[in-house]
């Protein structure tokens, strides 16, 4: 029982991570339909730019975490930019054939300033965030992954629906040429969109490299789980992505607890596999997902 | 003069991909605080002539090959979409391209963009006070909404943008007469109230004409023929095969339609 609420723990809060960095594939994809096979590499810079200000630069880890946001929701406008901007208006699978590209260089540069070890953080999540609850230890990595997975979906949830800026990036991901015809930026909005999936990717790459230890290759192929993810999810909203996430991460800790370590890591795509065999377009996504 | 002139379009091409030539050589104006109306068949080219206006041929790739388009004396041909709505130019388009997955509210809310950061509380109650049926809608998905109440929602949603020249094409497509004729009532009062400058493409010559100072006919991309709104209502060839009232009565057969041409092209 215990083993099992563990497991559920470690799940969930797995889930959030995935969610979050789900968000910022879903959102590139809403507002220019741009698949972004980069993403797995997003999370890698995030949790390598966090390393660097932290025990390279050797930072206070609330600024180094501070410049991590401001320098990874940069890079994204640097990175829109330069390379997907002088794209807009090519064909699709031009564009997509860009982030693989992107995906492949980042990943080069990666290894080329960091290698191919596996780095860690200085230990600085404080005992206190480790929580009892009866005979169950929740660590205190996992709390983390748990607050900043719900502070940003929350953040972000609000943004999207309230703010001005979050409903012009709705209304370009809805009807493209409705919202070019009332004067929305449209380019303004797929350069924010990178940018904030630059930061969530982000954020959940430094919590899964707190977890797993930070290593380019495995940073990268953890990324790549947003397919899944959203497969499952749907692209529609925080919710299904949320819901999707949560799933493949419960997938992913019961099989690697009661079944197999080594299957832990396919179960996500066996159950994409089999999930678009029985419905082609997502177990709760809306048709959508038709244009991929 | 000059300065009661909005819009002046001298003598435009328009051609999509660089082959379809659309428009050949239309020329128009539309003067300050008055309703202009484009009457023209299927595929006479009148959207396009909006989308000239509106810079949002360029996602289509079409573009303006020769002519110039004048807004308040400044050149606009083939500028960008974002800077022309800054300018005040905004285009409401055919078919009403609602947001499907935003309310009503956030729909207007869009119309704002132009002006981001500005408050616009007062301008969404001037747009439930023209569209009351949409103060009910205000919370509901527009994907949910009537085509009536949609009509209205994009109508306000221009209006949302404070725009100097609205460009509606096609407002009365697929509406029942009773909303078209509510609608056609308020774009009068849209332009006597707020002294909106108004360009309005129709079908529906008839009520177009009813509300329009001045008006253009326009057939295979080229205008045909253009007078004050009255006189034009009182034209015979527009009673025949624009507003349905033939003195005859009688059903013309095509070769009638052909002579009809005809006589057009030397007018
Ligand atoms: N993007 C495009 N590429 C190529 N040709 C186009 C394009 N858009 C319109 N056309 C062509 O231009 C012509 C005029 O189209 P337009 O939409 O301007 O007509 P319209 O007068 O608005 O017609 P309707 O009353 O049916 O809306 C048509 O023959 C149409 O096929
Ligand atoms: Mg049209």
């Amino acid at each position: 029982m215990e083993f099992f609420l563990q497991l559920l723990i470690n799940g969930v809060s797995l889930g959030f991570l995935y969610a979050l960095s789900a968000l910022g594939f879903v959102m590139i994809f809403k507002s220019s339909s741009v698949l972004n096979l980069a993403h797995g590499e997003l999370l890698a810079i995030g949790a390598f730019l966090f390393l660097l200000l932290s025990a390279w630069a050797g930072l206070p880890i609330v600024v180094a975490f501070v410049l991590t946001l401001v320098g990874t929701f940069s890079l994204g406008f640097v990175v829109e930019r330069l390379f997907l901007r002088p794209l807009i208006g090519e064909n699709l699978i031009e564009v997509i054939m860009m982030t693989l590209g992107l995906g492949i260089m980042f990943k080069g540069l990666l290894l080329f300033i960091f290698g191919g070890d596996i780095h860690s953080y200085p230990r600085f999540l404080p005992e206190s965030l480790t929580l009892q609850l009866g005979n169950v230890q929740i660590p205190s990595v996992n709390v983390a992954a748990f607050i900043v997975g719900i502070l940003f979906l929350i953040v972000f949830g609000f943004f999207f629906k309230y703010s001005n800026q979050g409903i012009y990036m709705r209304s370009v991901a809805d009807n493209q040429p409705a919202a070019l015809s009332l004067g929305v930026h449209v380019r303004r909005v797929f350069a924010l969109s990178w940018a904030i999936a630059f930061l969530v990717a982000a954020m959940s790459g430094i919590v899964l490299g707190i977890i797993n230890g930070i290593n380019v290759h495995e940073l990268s192929a953890i990324g790549l789980k947003v397919f899944p993810v959203v497969i499952l999810g749907g692209l529609d909203s925080i919710g299904g992505a949320i819901l999707g996430g949560v799933i493949i991460g419960l997938l992913e800790t019961f099989t690697g607890g009661y079944i197999s370590t080594s299957l832990r890591e396919v179960v996500p795509y066996i159950a994409l596999v089999i999930i678009l065999m029985v419905k082609p377009y997502g177990l709760f996504g809306l048709v959508e997902i038709e244009r991929v | 003069m000059e300065n009661h002139i909005r819009l002046l379009i001298n003598n435009i091409s328009v051609v999509y991909s660089d082959v379809i030539q659309v428009l050949k050589g239309v020329s128009l104006s539309v003067r300050k605080g008055q309703i202009v109306s484009l009457l023209g068949s299927n595929g006479a080219g009148k959207t396009t002539t909006l989308k000239a206006i509106s810079g949002l041929l360029k996602p289509e790739n079409g573009k303006v090959t020769e002519g110039s388009i004048e807004y308040d004396g400044k050149p606009v041909q083939n500028s960008s979409p974002e800077e022309i709505t800054r300018m005040g130019i905004i285009q409401v388009l055919e078919g009403r391209q609602e947001f499907k997955y935003l309310t009503v509210e956030e729909n207007l809310k869009v119309g704002t963009a132009t002006r981001w950061g500005k408050p616009y509380q007062q301008d969404l109650k001037m747009v439930y006070d023209y569209f009351p049926a949409l103060l009910a809608r205000r919370k509901s998905l527009a994907g949910y909404c009537s085509g009536g109440e949609l009509q209205m929602m994009v109508i306000g949603r221009g209006l949302m943008a404070h725009p100097k020249l609205l460009l509606l094409d096609e407002p009365s497509l697929g509406l029942a007469p009773l909303l078209v004729k509510e609608i056609f009532q308020i774009i009068r009062r849209i332009n006597q109230e707020q002294g909106t400058t108004l360009m309005v493409v129709e079908q529906n010559a008839n009520m177009a004409l009813q509300i329009a100072h001045y008006g253009y006919v326009m057939e295979n991309g080229k205008i045909v023929l253009e007078s004050p709104a009255e006189e034009l209502r009182d034209n015979p060839d527009v009673k025949e095969f624009y507003l349905g009232t033939a003195a005859s009565g009688a059903l013309k057969s095509y070769k009638d339609v052909k002579s009809y041409k005809r006589r057009k092209r030397w007018l």
